[in-house]
Order: C-alpha cells, then structure tokens, then sequence
C-alpha cells in the first residue's frame, strides 16, 4: 500500500515506552506500518522523536466574544505549534458558550481552520451563573465533551451536586476550578511570607484545599446514590490543581476509588511564588504560582499518576491588559507554545522525570480523562502524532508566537524538545523545519 | 577633592537593596537641607536643568506638594501628571502614560498608584529614576525615611528602641516601609492591630494583637490611619469595636516610655485611631514628620538625581 | 600625579596670610562690619587663622563663618560629578556686613562664582570679598581676589596643593603634574 507520508529513521515514545528507530508511514489518516514503504513524501526523522498527537484538556481560546485576547484562528495554530492535535476550550467566553448551537457554531468554524482539532466545554450552567443547570444532553449531542464553569467557582454546592450527577448520566465530565471564593477574597498571588511582604493580597493554599475536600464530598455522595450502569466513571475532572495539600486530597480520594482526576498546569510545575518579587504580572495566574514545596509535590504527582495528565490553562490576554498593575491585570498567560518543551527540558532533561510517563500526560492522560482511546504508535493507530526534536535548542521569544497574547513568563529560557510537526489524522497542521 | 556620595541604589521603591550606610548617608544631607529651608531663600540650584516628573495614579495632595515642593527648592523644573484627571481615565496604560511623559524629557519619576508594583515595572521601562511616593499596600519608602529621620532628631539614635506601630498593619504602605527602614537602623519593631488587620508574618519585627504588650515600654509610638472602608468589607466589626481594642488613647500611650514620641503618617482620622487631642500634645510629632519630609525629600532627589542624568 | 615643586613653604604660608590678615583691615578701614567665610573645604581654617592674626594685632575678635557650595555647583547635572553635601553655617546676619570669602586657590572661578550665589541666598552683604592662597590663572569668569597669597602661572596639566596643617598636617604649597590622560 502506498503510502502519504514516510518518516524514515525515528524515534518512538509512547505510553507503553521509547522504540525505535522506525521508518513510520501515514497514510488515510492512520499509522500504515513502523517499517517502511512507499511513500508520496518521504523525510529523514533521524534523531526525532514521535509521539502520538497532544491533547490539551484545558485551553481559553476566547471565542466568541474576546477575540481581542485571542480567537479560533491563532489559538489552534498555537496549539498546532505546541504539538497539540487535539484542544478543549473553556466556555467562559461573552457570552459564555452554554447552547448547543454554539458549541456547534465553534467546531463548525474550527474545521474551517482546520488547525488542531476543536473539543468545546460548555457552561454547568446557564451563563455560568452557578444556579440553572445548561442542556447537558443536546450539549453532548452537538459535540460539547466536557461542563464546566471555570473562570468562575462552583459557590453553590447543591449546584453542583446535581450538576455532576446529570452529566454523568450523559456521559459528560465535570471540571471544576476548585478555589473557595471567600477564602480567595481577592487575592493575586500565594499567601505566604512574600505576600506579606510585598503588601500583595494573598490566596491561601486554602483556598484550593478546602474547595477540593468539599468537592470530594460531593462526588462521594453523587457517586454513592448513582446507578452501577452509569455511562463513565470520571465523574469529576479537578483542574489546574497547584498545591501539595490539594493533591494529597485528591491522592487519597483515588485510593478510596473515587472517580475523581486532576490535571496540573506547565507554570505550576516551573514556576514558585519568589517570581512575584519582581511585582511583574506575568506571573499572576489562578491559581497562583505556589510554593517550591508544592511544585516538588505536584511532580511527584504527575510522576505517580496521582496527576492524570497536563492542562495548559492556556489563558492568553492582550499585552496592554497584562501590563496594568497586579491588582488589575487578568490572571492567565499563553503556553500552548511553550508546554512540552518546557516540561522536556525542566522535567526530563533537568530532573530525569521518565519521558515515556512525561509525554503520557500529554497524550493518553488527558484521552482517558475525556473518554477517548488512548494512541499507540503501531500500524492502524490514528495518525494524530507530534514529532518533537530533542536535539535544538532554543530561546522562547513570545514575539514569535502565534498566539494573539505575545509575553511568557518563560521568555528567554532556553528550551530542547521543541515540535516540528503535527500532523492531525494524517493531515500536516503544522510543520516547523526546513523538510 | 570633595569628598562623594556613597553611591545608593539608582531608585527609591522600597528598602530592597539599601543598607544602613546609604539611609545614613541620606539623613547627612538631609539635616543640611534642613539648613536650607531655614536660609531667608528657601531654594537652592542644584537640581537647575532637571525635570522631575510627579506621576499621580492616585491622589494625595499632600504627598504630592511635598515631593513638588521639594524639587522646587533645589531648582528643577516640576511636571504634574495626575492619572485621576487624565488619559488614565480613557483606558491608557501605565506604560503608554509613563513612555509619552518619557518623550517630554523627564529626568526623573515620583510615583504614587493604589496597586503594588507598578514603581518597579515603570522601573523596568523607564531607565530613569523612580521614587515611589507610595504604592498599594506595600511601600512608601519616604514617608518611613520621614519618620525615622524624625524619631532619630528626637531620640538620638534608634540602636535597641523600641517602636510600636500601631493600627491597620496589613494594608499599611507605611508599616511595611518602617517594617523595612527601621531595624536597619537598629530599632525594635512592633507591629500591633487587630488578628484580622494583621499580616501573616513580616520579617525582622514582632507582631502581636495584644496593644499593652506592644506599647509597653515603648520609645516611640506611631498610630496608623484606619480606612472606613475595611469595616465594608467585614475586617473589622464596627468602629467602637476598634476604638475599644487598639485607639492609641492619654492612658495607653501611658504605657509606653514617658515622654515617648507619637507619630501618625496623616491624614488623620481624629478620636478614631488616637484620641482625640492627642496629635497636639507636646509629644506628638506629626507636624515635625511633615517639616522633616521636605528636607528627606530634597535629600532623596539630590542623592537619585545628581550626576545620575541621562 | 606626580610631584612637581614645593611653592611655598610652612613659613612661607604663615606669612602670606599674616600679610592677607594686614590687607583685610587696611582695604576695610578696620574691624568694623567684618565676617570672614572659609569656603568648604581648606578655606575654613584658613579663615580662622587669618582671624586669630587680626585678633592678635587689633585686638577684636571677628565672626568666621562656613560655607558649602555644593548646592550651588554648576555643573551637578554632569554624569558622574556626585558631591556629598557640607555644612553651611554663618554666626551672624551678613546683611549689611562686609563678607570676606576664604578659599585655597582660585582657578576658573566657578568656585567663586557658586559661593557668590550661596551667599546673596543667605542675606544682602554690604561688601564682598574673596580671598586666596593661590592665584594659578585660566579663569573662565570675570571673577578676581582682591587678597592673593601667591600669583603661581600653571598649565591646565599641572594641580596646586595647598596644604593647611588642620586639614593635611602641615602648611604648605605644592605643584603636581596630573597623569595624562588615558584617551
């Protein structure tokens, strides 16, 4: 059979471990064979790595509404960039995405693109506004793979009882942006002695901790009155989890086989609160950056599968937002581009984090947390792959960014393990080098 | 030859990077610039050919004088931004504020924003020196070199005094600032107030809600304005509820050294955080902070200014 | 730097300024009204010297004065130049008085012109003076002393040393050669 495209001479890492080299072809949007053959195109991979496809289970993509921030267009293509073949993005958008037609409206307009592929959340709740419950069912129906109303908290948590419960029995995953708004008050950065210091209002480890045990307590009574048939088990999705207290919570909850998982975010693995002395809000996320303790733990997390997977919380604002002062400027940064590299360099190359387990949590973590089949990289897989390029090393410059937001609290590292390819079904949706 | 200055830290944002020389070295000249005002002509040249810039995000009236005084006296020309009134209102940056000032020639920036942080990023896209006149909850370093130029004109020296701030410490720019200034000098701070006005943990000073353990003994007793607002935002329970607990009252300030110094940063909210009369006694030296601050604010332009310009 | 001659001697020294005390009270016709203001640094002893000379033969004791001109330095916007600031301190009201200002050298006469300035900002003076140990010539100014110890024509590249024993241990007058310039 003849085949699209043939990378000769390359590395292989999956879930399962590091292969290779092989001589992989593609073709009618699958892996044809691992040892050669004929091709329309062929390219020496030698040295590069394939993994199968990135899946980002948390991005803000900002459409509708805040396409100043950043759109459909040059979201995806950052995703393509950051070797990501598949997105879900946030619904917190004006206004929020909470119809059917809307979401519909989003993967209609992303296959037009035609970038990475588009996997839209939907609101909880009517305009996220934490009281009516959204149309879980039609929802699904046009193509919405997950509810949730990040970018605000679940206050009520009768609400979101009820909201966990109805999801589930269609098949849809909840996340929750787990912070307890009181305890948050108004905080832009970690309590703690540097907080203090710098006369900036903290928010408390606490605040993530304590929304996450009440949130375990609501899934070990959902899950407990629900029917043994219930179509998934991931009742709750927990994102962008920042603290070690947080993931102890949520360790244990596992132990316990609560249907329960947790992503962490590229800057929560990299980055401490000491940044924040240079009062730069860059580094002003939400959560915030936490502790050198926390960010110790969260690796250890990610290394022991208590973290399921990554989540970008790609969060772009425009530069001008981003340079008020840190009471006013938004919290989020860009950093789909810089994702894996990121975590290649800090994680494996820095710390010997295991690759195979590294790029997991890209891949079949957040696919299992989503109820898609994981990719192995074998004849007949989907032919959603990243080839990534262990040897080059290179500065992150935002102004080089495809994404609208261009500033990075990275800019200047100097990063390996860059994509040069994403390839989504067989299809090029992006290509970084000179083949 | 002439003897030079010690060579201070090209910006004033907090006490990040100064050091018990440097503030000394400041107050040296800041007593000669007391020398100064007290001349038939209160003005001198040095600053002739420079322009300092007093960029306002928020307003204070007397903050700015002093510091525009200031720069008047040593001659520099003075621009006058005050984001309230201004294209701040319109949506414009900070940055694109400070770089359009920037194109006017400014030598120099005071600035004063309701949010921490900003005098340290203007820092990074200025190149020029910056004074902050006081920003968010977190510095207001010439008001706290004010009041330590003040205690040490009454007290000598600060070596092993013991100071009790007292009052709304965690969204204090001015407790942090002396938090910062004073034990570089020697001093023993304490920080006093309500559990629910007090931050987690500062270094290098003692914190207690207990006002008898803090003002007991005390060398120096200064009192902090309470903003209404924190009783809106459930901080604290009601005002006679502070009163009761922490108003610096004859009887309390009885507690503290006889004839310890009371100081109060202004405005003042009176028979709230100090009773009543209190400020005029003949231990208060509030109005003495507010002469001294022209003279540590002319110091300060003199030291961040000359021979500095770019 | 290197050392070039000795000017002027400790006696050398000692006499000049007997003779500046002498031309003080002759060209003031007397004490009366007098004030002498050593300029920062040398100037201040120089001052109460010259003082405790007039005292010795009219037996009157004339107010001396200190003065910083810093502040009123021309050249502070210069990159660099970053002087500590001195005390100024003058014992009377110099309004209406006749003010000898005391300097080691005058040179361009920047120096004279800064303390002209510093002192109008302190009072109105009847009268002016300035007087020196070391005239070396070059002035940019239209500035002159009325007193001169010593006349001493020096190239730009040379440095005079005037050395007061309260400030460098002994009196005395030294020319030095400055180090090329490392262009």
């Amino acid at each position: 059979m003849k085949g699209e495209l043939l990378l000769k001479n390359i590395r292989l890492v999956d879930a399962s471990g590091e292969r290779g080299p092989a001589d992989v072809l593609v073709g009618e949007g699958r892996i044809l064979a691992l040892d050669g053959g004929d091709a329309e195109r062929t390219l020496d991979a030698s040295g590069l790595i394939l993994s199968p496809g990135f899946f980002d289970p948390h991005a803000h993509l900002r459409e509708p509404g805040q396409e100043v921030k950043e759109d459909l267009q040059t979201g995806l293509t950052a995703a393509a960039r950051g070797g990501y073949t598949d997105v879900v993005s946030m619904p917190n958008t004006t206004p929020p995405v909470d119809t059917p037609e809307a979401v519909a409206a989003l993967i209609k307009k992303s296959r037009q693109i035609g970038q990475a592929r588009l996997h839209p959340a939907a609101a909880l709740t009517q305009g996220q506004e934490g009281q009516r419950l959204t149309e879980a069912r039609l929802l699904k129906e046009a193509g919405a793979i997950m509810l949730t109303d990040d970018g605000k908290t679940n206050e009520d948590a009768g609400v979101l009882a009820l909201g966990l419960s109805y999801a589930a029995s269609w098949g849809l995953v909840v996340s929750v942006h787990a912070e307890d708004a009181g305890l948050r008050r108004g905080g832009v950065m970690n309590e703690g002695p540097l907080s203090y210091r710098l006369g900036l209002p903290g928010n408390p480890a606490a605040a993530e901790a304590a929304r996450i045990a009440r949130d375990l307590e609501i899934v070990r009574y959902v899950w407990g009155r629900q029917r043994p048939d219930a179509k998934r088990p991931t009742l709750l999705h927990v994102q962008h989890l920042s603290t070690a207290r947080g993931l102890e919570l949520i360790r244990q909850a596992k132990a316990e086989g609560l249907p329960v998982t947790t992503e962490v975010g590229p800057h929560h693995l990299t980055l401490t609160d000491e940044r924040l002395e240079s009062l730069d809000p860059v580094y002003k996320v939400a959560p915030p950056l936490r502790t050198q303790t926390d960010l110790e733990a969260l690796i250890q997390g990610l290394l022991d599968g208590s973290i399921d997977c990554i989540g970008t919380d790609h969060a772009p604002h425009t530069r001008a937002e981003k340079e008020q002062d840190l009471i006013r400027a938004p919290f989020g940064i860009p950093n789909l581009e810089v994702a894996f590299p990121l975590l290649y360099t800090e994680l494996y190359l820095k710390r010997g984090f295991p690759l195979a387990t590294l790029v997991e949590r890209f891949t079949d973590g957040p696919r299992r947390v989503l109820g898609f089949r994981p990719i192995r990289l074998e004849a007949g897989a989907e032919a959603s792959l990243t080839l990534l390029d262990p040897r080059s090393e290179r500065a992150v410059d935002p102004a080089r960014f495809a994404s609208k937001a261009r500033f990075s609290p990275w800019a200047g590292w100097r990063l390996s393990g860059w994509p040069v390819m994403t390839l989504v079904e067989g299809r090029v949706a992006w290509l970084g080098m000179g083949a | 030859m002439t003897a030079e200055l010690v060579a201070l830290p090209k910006h004033l944002l907090d006490f990040q990077g100064w050091n018990r020389k440097h503030v000394e070295d400041l107050f040296e000249t800041a007593r000669l610039m007391q020398e100064v005002l007290s001349r038939p002509v209160k003005k001198v040249p040095a600053l002739t050919g420079f322009t300092v810039a007093t960029v306002f995000f928020e307003n204070s009236t007397r903050t700015r004088l002093s510091f525009e005084l200031a720069a008047r006296r040593m001659s520099a020309d003075v621009l006058s931004f005050s984001g309230a009134t201004s294209s701040m209102a319109k949506g414009e940056s900070y940055k694109d504020t400070l770089l359009t000032l920037d194109a006017m020639g400014i030598d120099a920036y005071v600035i004063r924003v309701d949010a921490a942080g900003v005098p340290h990023q203007a820092a990074r896209w200025l190149g020029k020196p910056i004074i902050n006149a006081g920003d968010g909850w977190r510095a207001h370093p010439t008001q706290a070199l004010l009041d330590a130029f003040s205690l040490l004109e009454r007290l000598g020296s600060l070596e092993g005094k013991k100071i009790a701030i007292v009052g709304d410490i965690l969204h204090s720019r001015v407790a942090r600032s002396n938090a910062e200034l004073l034990p570089m000098l020697g001093a023993e701070v304490w920080l006093c107030g309500p559990a629910t006005l007090l931050p987690g943990g500062l270094p290098k000073v003692t914190m207690t809600t207990d006002l008898r353990e803090a003002l007991q003994d005390a060398d120096a007793v200064m009192a902090l304005r309470l903003q209404k607002e924190r009783m809106d935002k459930g901080l604290l329970p009601s005002e006679p509820e502070y009163i009761a607990g922490y108003q610096i009252t004859r009887e309390r300030l009885g507690w503290a050294k006889p004839g310890a110094p009371l100081l109060h940063p202004g405005p003042m909210n009176r028979d709230l955080e100090l009773e009543g009369t209190l400020a005029d006694a003949a231990q208060s030296l509030v109005e003495r902070q507010v002469a001294n601050g022209q003279a540590v604010r002319m110091a300060v332009l003199y030291h961040l200014l000359v021979g500095r310009k770019t | 730097m290197t050392f070039k001659a000795q000017i002027m001697s400790p006696d050398d020294v000692r006499r000049a300024l007997t003779r500046i005390a002498h031309e003080i009270v002759e060209k003031n016709k007397g004490t009366e009204g007098l004030i002498l203001v050593g300029i920062h640094t040398r100037g201040i002893p120089m001052a109460h010297r010259i003082a405790e000379m007039i005292k010795a033969f009219e037996g009157v004791e004339i107010p001396v004065g200190m003065l910083d001109i810093t502040l009123y330095r021309d050249d502070l916007s210069e990159i660099g130049i970053q002087p500590k600031v001195r005390q100024t301190r003058i014992p009377y009201d110099i309004a209406g008085r006749s003010v000898v200002l005391v300097d080691d050298v005058i040179y361009t006469g920047r120096t004279a012109r800064a303390a002209l300035d510093a002192l109008v900002d302190l009072g109105r003076p009847q009268r002016i003076y300035l007087a020196v140990m070391v005239d070396r010539g070059h002035r940019e100014l239209p500035i002159r002393a009325d007193f001169v110890g010593k006349n001493l024509p020096t190239s730009k590249g040379e440095l005079v040393k005037v050395k007061i024993a309260e400030t460098d241990g002994e009196d005395g007058v030294e020319l030095w050669e400055r180090q090329a310039n490392p262009r």
